[in-house]
């Protein structure tokens, strides 16, 4: 039937329908919405947390779930603001390093131990969130502005913003993984069924063990793009990072239970979350009415619940039950 | 492969001595399993004898604590079913083990990707894939999420799956248990091709006329061990049976089953009956009736509406069309709550997914629908559950340690018992059971089969669906034949016979419904 059949594509593009709604109400309700400055603001902010719901999606794919994201931004913003002084290199690779190490570790936490992924990411969130203060010595970091660090941060490509750049690389490359490689489908089939695709002969501790080291690598990336867009090392930035991405992700319609999702519609979550709070700022700034920032998150959440309880109406059918 | 023209074909598979225990309880005490090339090797034993526990060693999902496993001739120790794999060993596992969220292709093809340019070539996956399920006759949308299929496609893409990988040595473990039987066909004449090409099967199967069917060597195994190896043909159906249950061969003769000879007079007056039901494609218009103390078989096909209806009886589904009557009154069930309420019961045909919940205990298994009922205030009574739990543990002789037993480390026979017990314990008036027996051990499959006979004498109506002709024959009082999702013929048990049944499932029988068609 047709109309089962648009009622899965609404189901798994409703965000992306979502997204060009608000759009929409943004456009026709504020002049400058759809502005260069405005748009350009909003992707470069959005940029981190793009990247870290990137490597969220793929932990949520096999099943698990990675709390220790936003600690290791923090972490990964002040090993970069740190090595800043020496260049972009450098810069980066501290930042990335200092992620790849908490990934590894949740890797081998959640694929060696056995531990519950839960579990072993709240230890690393711990963990990366002191070794971040340690690190920094309890205070922020200034990033070197002689060595062209900030680049990664404040530069722009032709027009488009580095970090914007960046992140839409990643995006492409994590697509062309789940979509076109062994590792990307096994990602898939571990939260379908993680017994039955070790009985089908995957690798599955192996894949597991890469999700959580490139979610960590992401994170650190995010990190460095942190320290060098604010011109500091933030040791106690990226609180509710994790449940930012994991609501991104959600909204993408990724199963949070593992085993279906995508790349695509993860980055459209993402989105739709930064533009609203875009949204949001520009409805206080008409001046009608002041929404607090505790109104703002009521409504956020909100908007949250109406859109993954749209999105469960719409794919309810997929997996019968008694 | 070459093979010498006379004498024997050498061993493929050498497994010795093998042991392995579980937490101390042994699994394995003496198992062997040889193999020759190009053999059909039926495994057989009662649950519980140490087959999957052998097969999982061999495939190594199970690390064996003692013994010596030889593969073409060279000692094999693999530690991962990809190892084995790699090695040439592919296994179809009992339960299905595929990713139901995941589409056909990707069911079939994992672990073995084609490539293009170092990325998926997802238009060869697919028509692999099509390739593949055409051998048997397949014609289906690969792309489409393998969930959406029935138990049989499923069992099939598994089967698929595992031919693909040009393996040396096939297992099956119990391949055979949810396919009807034109797809039992087109599987054993993949088995026969197999074979001519030189592979090796290990074939596990609780029906016997399919191992003498397809299988030239059989290995016996019991508590364990293993009790005997023979070529098929030098052994008899009854012998066979003995071995496997360790009893004298005269104590096995007689009837297939279990049921026995039931006094029919003591079935009383009409308490269900459904007229013209229809529910989309699956059930088109289905017709029948059932008595108190009655057991009404559902005969057919897979995809004939058995399962399609009885969800309707239950309440699981709406009807579109039809009219339903309980105990007299009209009953239009909304909900499978309604259902309950009515007095009916329903054991799935798919235990795994839709019955138990293997990690909780045999105790909390049995009274999850019962709760309300043994709660006070909205808490658990425990002294009543105790009370229910030991007497259906009792009665239906469900083999555990005790109440406090994972479901999970129970036989299937014994987790069926529980799910019945589950059912029993709410005191219904009509029970619908799918499929009561499928994947059960010989043994146990009679207890099940007296079981529900006794309860039928107890007045329970009983509406049974089975696959297995001499089941619905010899259980049955009277015989409903399915087919296409229209009731097709109503037989009594008194003149049902293999023949009549079969011709009703396969032309849709009687004269009076042809003009229909």
């Amino acid at each position: 039937m047709n109309r089962a059949r648009l009622v899965r594509i609404i189901g798994t593009y409703g965000v992306l329908i979502a997204l060009a709604a608000l759009v929409l109400f943004g456009y026709l309700r504020y002049d400058r919405f759809l502005s260069y400055y405005n748009v350009m603001t909003l992707l470069r902010y959005n940029s981190m947390f793009a990247l870290v719901a990137l490597g969220m999606c793929f932990v949520i794919m096999t099943g698990g779930i990675d709390l220790s994201v936003g600690s290791v931004a923090a972490l990964g913003s002040v090993a970069s603001a740190l090595a800043s002084p020496y260049g972009i290199v450098p810069g980066l690779a501290a930042g990335i390093g200092a992620g790849l190490v908490a990934g590894l570790i949740n890797g081998v936490l959640v694929t060696r131990a056995n531990l519950m992924p839960f579990i072993a990411t709240l230890a690393t969130m711990q963990a990366a969130s002191g070794s971040a203060l340690l690190l920094a010595g309890n205070q922020t970091v200034s990033v070197s502005y002689e060595s062209g660090f900030t680049a990664i941060g404040q530069g722009s490509l032709w027009t488009f913003p580095i970090p914007t750049t960046i992140a839409v690389v990643a995006y492409l490359i994590g697509s062309l993984v789940l979509n076109y490689t062994g590792t990307g489908r096994a990602v898939l089939a571990i939260g379908g069924g993680e017994d039955a695709s070790r009985l089908m002969g995957l690798r599955t501790d192996r894949v597991k063990f890469l999700v959580y080291v490139a979610s960590g690598g992401l994170a650190g990336l995010a990190g460095v793009i942190l320290a060098s867009q604010f011109g500091a090392g933030q040791p106690i930035e990226g609180v509710g990072w994790e449940l930012f991405a994991i609501a991104g992700v959600v909204v993408g319609g990724t199963l949070l239970t593992g085993g279906s999702g995508s790349v695509v519609t993860t980055l459209a979550g993402v989105l739709l979350l930064g533009i609203l709070f875009n949204v949001l700022n520009f409805e206080n700034g008409m001046g009608w009415i002041s929404l607090s920032a505790y109104w703002q998150s009521v409504i956020r959440g909100l908007f949250l619940l109406t859109v993954v309880l749209l999105q469960a109406r719409l794919t309810r059918r997929r997996v019968g039950a008694l | 492969m070459t093979r010498p023209p006379d004498g024997p074909s050498p061993l493929l598979l050498d497994m010795r001595d093998i042991q392995k225990r579980f937490a101390g309880i042994p699994a394995l005490v003496d198992a062997s399993l040889s193999v020759r090339s190009g053999e059909v090797h039926a495994l057989i034993g009662q649950n519980g004898a140490g087959k999957s526990t052998l097969i999982k060693v061999l495939t190594g999902y199970h690390r064996k604590d003692a013994g010596q496993v030889l593969f073409e001739g060279k000692p094999f120790e693999v530690h991962s079913p990809h190892q084995a794999q790699v090695n040439g060993i592919s296994t179809i596992y009992q339960e299905i083990n595929l990713v139901p969220l995941r589409s056909v292709t990707e069911n079939i093809c994992l672990g073995r990707e084609k490539r293009r340019y170092g990325l998926l070539d997802w238009n060869a996956m697919h028509a692999e894939a099509e390739r593949l399920l055409s051998r048997f006759s397949i014609g289906i949308d690969v792309r489409r999420p393998l969930g959406e299929f029935n138990t049989a496609t499923q069992q099939m893409v598994a089967i698929a799956r595992a031919i693909g990988f040009s393996a040396r040595l096939v297992i099956m473990d119990e391949p055979t248990s949810s396919l009807d039987e034109r797809e039992v066909g087109a599987l054993f004449s993949v088995i026969r091709q197999l074979k001519a090409e030189g592979v090796s099967l290990i074939f596990v199967s609780h029906k016997l006329d399919e191992l003498y069917e397809v299988c030239d060597q059989v290995t016996i195994m019991r508590d364990g061990r293993t009790v005997r190896s023979a070529a098929m043909e030098e052994i008899g159906k009854l012998e066979l049976v003995a071995a496997m249950l360790g009893r004298d061969v005269a104590a096995v003769e007689g009837h297939a089953t279990a049921f026995g000879e039931r006094d029919r007079s003591r079935i009383g007056h009409m308490m269900f009956s459904a007229r013209g039901l229809r529910a989309g494609q699956a059930v088109r218009d289905v017709s029948f009736n059932l008595r108190r103390g009655e057991i009404a078989g559902f005969a057919g096909l897979l995809g004939a509406g058995r399962t399609e209806t009885a969800r309707l009886v239950f309440g699981a589904d709406r009807a579109n069309a039809g009219e339903m009557t309980m105990e007299g009154a009209a009953y239009n069930p909304q909900s499978p709550a309604d259902g309950i309420v009515a007095g009916m019961g329903f054991c799935t045909e798919d235990r795994k997914s839709e019955g138990i919940v293997p990690e909780m205990t045999v105790a909390e298994n049995l009274t999850l629908a019962l709760l309300p009922k043994i709660s006070r205030n909205g808490v658990l009574d425990e002294q009543r559950q105790r009370e229910v739990v030991e007497r259906f543990i009792r009665e239906l002789g469900i083999k555990c340690s005790g109440p406090h037993q994972k479901v999970r480390e129970l036989s299937g026979g014994n987790q069926q018992k529980v799910l019945l017990a589950r059912w029993l314990a709410m005191n219904p008036k009509l029970l619908i059971l799918d499929e009561p027996t499928r994947g059960i051990d010989v043994g146990a499959k009679g207890e099940i089969q007296r079981l529900i006979r006794g309860l039928a004498d107890q007045g329970l109506g009983v509406l049974m669906i089975s696959s297995e002709l001499e089941e619905i024959i010899e259980g049955a009082d009277r015989i409903f034949v399915l087919r296409d999702g229209v009731s097709v013929t109503e037989l009594q048990a008194a003149d049902a016979n293999e023949e009549k049944v079969l011709t009703a499932m396969a032309h849709g029988a009687s004269a009076s419904s042809e003009a229909a068609a």
